[in-house]
């Protein structure tokens, strides 16, 4: 059991926008700002992009959290994107907290294409998180189990 | 049957060295589809695009992941390549195992382990890619300036020399700026009105400028290309086809409150005013919150004194439409407000002067005809001290935390022209560094110093009080001598910092253009795009950008022209094919994308629609694919599911999704 315990390393999906976090992440990486390889980033164009079935999918497939970054307030590329995204995720996150999911496992987070320090704390604080919380409940498609239809 | 290509970069050491290639390539190959992988030092070389050129026309690919850089740096290159080789552009995606892999991570095996995912994942996103065809959008060739000082007029007189139609808004009665307002300039004393003027004239007389004073823009809608912009030409209350400026309206009128703005409130004017002599457009204009006719009703005097008849109360403001291809931002800066630095006594004593306040003092045409006389009592004074950094350099959340650059040198110029008019005037500057990089600064300051016998202080001032016989007593500390300094002096000149043009805020919203936490207007790049804003078609000029002296805004207005001449001189532009796209059959018209969508890119019709064993006429969304950029606000937002973003498909996502939770 202690043994399975040590090798689990945490599932976590990160949807940057292309204009400020994207960059954000390609700062962090230039600058040599190291956060765990857990981290994996899907580009999006906006976070307003980010449909909460792409979240809930991400929890299906047994990711234990997921993060979308985006531009801050005010400075979405597309002028107003950002505050439909930090709407929807309220929405989702509150759904998902009714679901059994800890809302500490997601989380909206601003950064800017210049803020590479900003990201890199923000992934380093996320991971850290979400290894304490451990392994996540995996949601599951009951509709594929064939004992069950 | 698909056939996907994966080419895995080196990048010199920059990725071997922490994730081994060789490995990841041999991983990729047997993922499902994958039919060739190979690993090769420099992907972006000839060499590297001629591998993959040739893998697409042996193997027949119809898809390549490229495992490199960010895809910010080249997913462009790699789409031509493609592009060369017969295979659609957009049939390419990158796994960005540089800054998101080898650079972030020390441990080889979990960087090769991570990078191997992240091919994963673009290999099962380039399975769902769908070849894409870019449109083309007519490009408007005219161009607007927002904001008529030194960077907007040079911008637009190098613009109109090349053949384009210019439009400049200046929100102010007249063009000229903040460099109107100057006396003379550093670090080559030349007079600013005598340098400025004749641009101006020259902008008036082109018949490619249209000069729009007294006007602000109020709406922008559109994209690079194709700007729609409402202007707002504010009400003058003076005809202008029919004022000549000859000033007699000015002189009658009874009205004398109105704070003069041109010379920073130190006189009045009329309600009725021109701002300066050499203004352009030279025409009156009405103050509405002085005019007593527009208050009360009585009075016309200047109706009366007017022999053109130009005078017309009734005037409203107007609003205009125009197109533009490409808007330039010149919106320039003020002195900061100095309410919340008591410690000076500006507020107190009419004696405590901004430098530009000093700047009006000094100046020929100012309220005192360039005598330099205390504007308490109007006697000569003989102690001035200069405070630098009032504001600038200020961590403290008074003032700003940058250096407004160009006080250093201005204050100079001020000692030394004060110590040649008025030798016998003792002039003291506290400091805390003097910044003069710049050609020929150097050498002025230590003329300052070392000619004109300035005395340089360097150490903070803490207080400034006013004391019997209308004096201020100056305390602040000698660095250097390490001691406390007190000084009597006449008057005490504040170098403030400078901030953005308070209007520029709400011009970057309306151009959905990004500001720094300062309210600068970021760059598209800060060393490689320095004149171009992240937001396509738009461009930057001057002190909106971020502090500095003439010769540079100068330089910086003609890069600017020079961006906004290159975009004017294509017929067309070509457009971004990853655009928002709706199923006819699944969509409803419910209109939830029309409400989300900030560019007003989707509209409904009615259309006969076929399916299979579907035959109805429906109203179904319409997205124009010229004006979405691909944001995808749409996407969420509709119920059926029948919005999509080409690109960054539902399933695309998805497919990285399941790719990485693996």
């Amino acid at each position: 059991m202690q043994m399975t315990q040590k090798e689990w390393k945490p599932k976590i999906v990160a949807f940057c926008c292309n204009w400020c976090s994207y960059a954000g992440a390609d700062l962090a990486g230039s600058s040599r700002l190291s956060y765990p390889a857990e981290v994996k980033i899907i580009r999006v164009p906006c976070s307003c992009r980010v449909n909460p079935l792409f979240i809930l999918r991400a929890f299906q497939r047994g990711a234990d959290g997921v993060i979308l970054c985006g531009c801050h307030p005010g400075d979405c590329h597309y002028s107003t994107g950002n505050y439909y995204a930090r709407r929807r995720m309220t929405m989702l996150f509150s759904m998902l907290s009714f679901l059994g999911i800890e809302p500490k496992r997601t989380r909206v987070e601003w950064v800017s294409a210049a803020e590479g320090a900003k990201f890199s704390a923000v992934m380093n604080d996320f991971v850290k998180t979400i290894t304490d919380l451990g392994e996540n409940v995996k949601l599951g498609d009951l509709r594929c189990k064939e004992s069950l239809k | 049957m698909q056939k996907i290509g994966v080419f895995v970069c080196w990048c010199g050491s920059n990725i071997a060295a922490t994730v081994d290639v060789k490995a990841v390539a041999e991983a990729m190959k047997s993922e499902p589809n994958v039919v060739f992988a190979t690993d090769y030092q420099y992907m972006c070389s000839e060499g590297g695009q001629k591998m993959i050129q040739d893998a697409i026309q042996e193997y027949g690919l119809n898809g390549v992941v490229v495992c490199s850089c960010s895809p910010r740096m080249h997913e462009n290159t790699f789409r031509k390549t493609a592009e060369r080789a017969g295979l659609n552009p957009y049939m390419v995606e990158i796994a960005n195992i540089r800054e998101h892999c080898s650079w972030i991570h020390k441990d080889m095996e979990v960087a090769t382990q991570k990078a191997i995912q992240l091919a994963k994942a673009a290999v099962a996103k380039v399975r769902k890619n769908a070849p894409l065809t870019s449109g083309t959008s007519p490009v408007i060739k005219r161009a607007l300036v927002i904001g008529g000082g030194i960077a907007g007029i040079q911008t637009a007189l190098d613009v109109a020399d090349a053949g384009y139609d210019v439009d400049i808004v200046e929100k102010s009665p007249t063009i000229g700026g903040r460099m109107a307002q100057l006396d003379k300039t550093f670090p080559t004393l030349d007079c600013a009105a005598c340098i400025l003027t004749p641009k101006m004239v020259d902008a008036a007389q082109s018949e490619k400028i249209d000069i729009l004073a007294y006007s602000e823009v109020e709406k922008v809608s559109g994209f690079v290309g194709n700007f729609t912009v409402q202007i707002r030409k504010k009400a003058r209350y003076v005809d202008p086809l029919k004022c000549t400026g000859c000033g007699e309206c000015t002189e009658k009128c009874p009205s004398r409150k109105g704070k003069n703005e041109f010379n920073m409130g130190l006189d009045n004017r009329g309600a009725i005013y021109i701002p300066f002599a050499q203004a352009i457009p030279k025409l009156a204009v009405i103050d509405p919150t002085q005019c007593i006719k527009l208050k009360t009703g009585k009075c016309g005097i200047c109706q009366k004194v007017c022999s053109a008849g130009a005078i017309n109360y009734e005037q409203k403001d107007e609003i205009i439409e125009r197109q533009y291809g490409a808007i330039v931002v010149a919106t320039g800066f003020k002195p900061i407000s100095l309410e919340k630095f008591d410690e000076y006594a500006y507020a107190q004593s009419q004696d405590v002067v901004t430098s530009l306040e000093f700047e009006r003092i000094m100046n020929a045409a100012g309220p005192t005809k360039g005598q330099l006389v205390r504007p308490s009592d109007g006697k000569h004074p003989h102690e001035i001290v200069f405070i630098q950094c009032v504001g600038s350099r200020d961590t403290s959340g008074c003032g700003k935390p940058y250096c407004s650059k160009i006080c250093c040198m201005y204050t100079a110029k001020h000692a030394m022209l004060v110590r040649e008019k008025y030798p016998d005037v003792n002039v003291h500057v506290f400091y805390i560094d003097v910044r003069t990089p710049g050609k020929n600064f150097d050498e002025f300051y230590r003329r300052a110093v070392e000619q004109y016998g300035v005395d340089y202080i360097k150490g903070m001032v803490g207080k400034v009080a006013p004391i019997e016989d209308g004096k201020l007593l100056v305390q602040g500390s000698d660095l250097i001598a390490n001691e406390q300094v007190k000084i009597e002096a006449d008057m005490v000149v504040l170098a403030a910092a400078i901030e953005p043009d308070p209007s520029a805020r709400s011009i970057a919203t309306m151009l959905t253009a990004s500001m720094d936490t300062n309210d600068f207007f970021t760059e598209a790049h800060p060393k490689l795009r320095p004149v171009e804003s992240p937001t396509a078609g738009i461009f930057l000029s001057g002190m909106a950008q971020g502090p500095k002296d003439i010769p540079e805004t100068v330089a910086q207005a003609g890069a600017a022209a020079s961006k906004v001449i290159g975009l004017l001189a294509k017929d067309h532009l070509v457009t971004n094919p990853c655009v928002a796209s709706s199923d006819e059959l699944l969509c409803n018209g419910c209109s939830q994308c029309e409400k989300v969508c900030p560019y007003g890119a989707i509209s409904y019709i009615e259309k006969e629609v076929r399916g299979p064993g579907v035959r109805e006429v429906k109203r179904i969304a319409q997205v124009n694919p010229a004006v979405c950029q691909g944001c995808g606000a749409c996407t969420v937002t509709c119920p059926s599911g029948a919005m999509d973003l080409k690109g960054f498909t539902n399933s695309q996502i998805m497919a990285e999704v399941d790719a990485l939770c693996k």
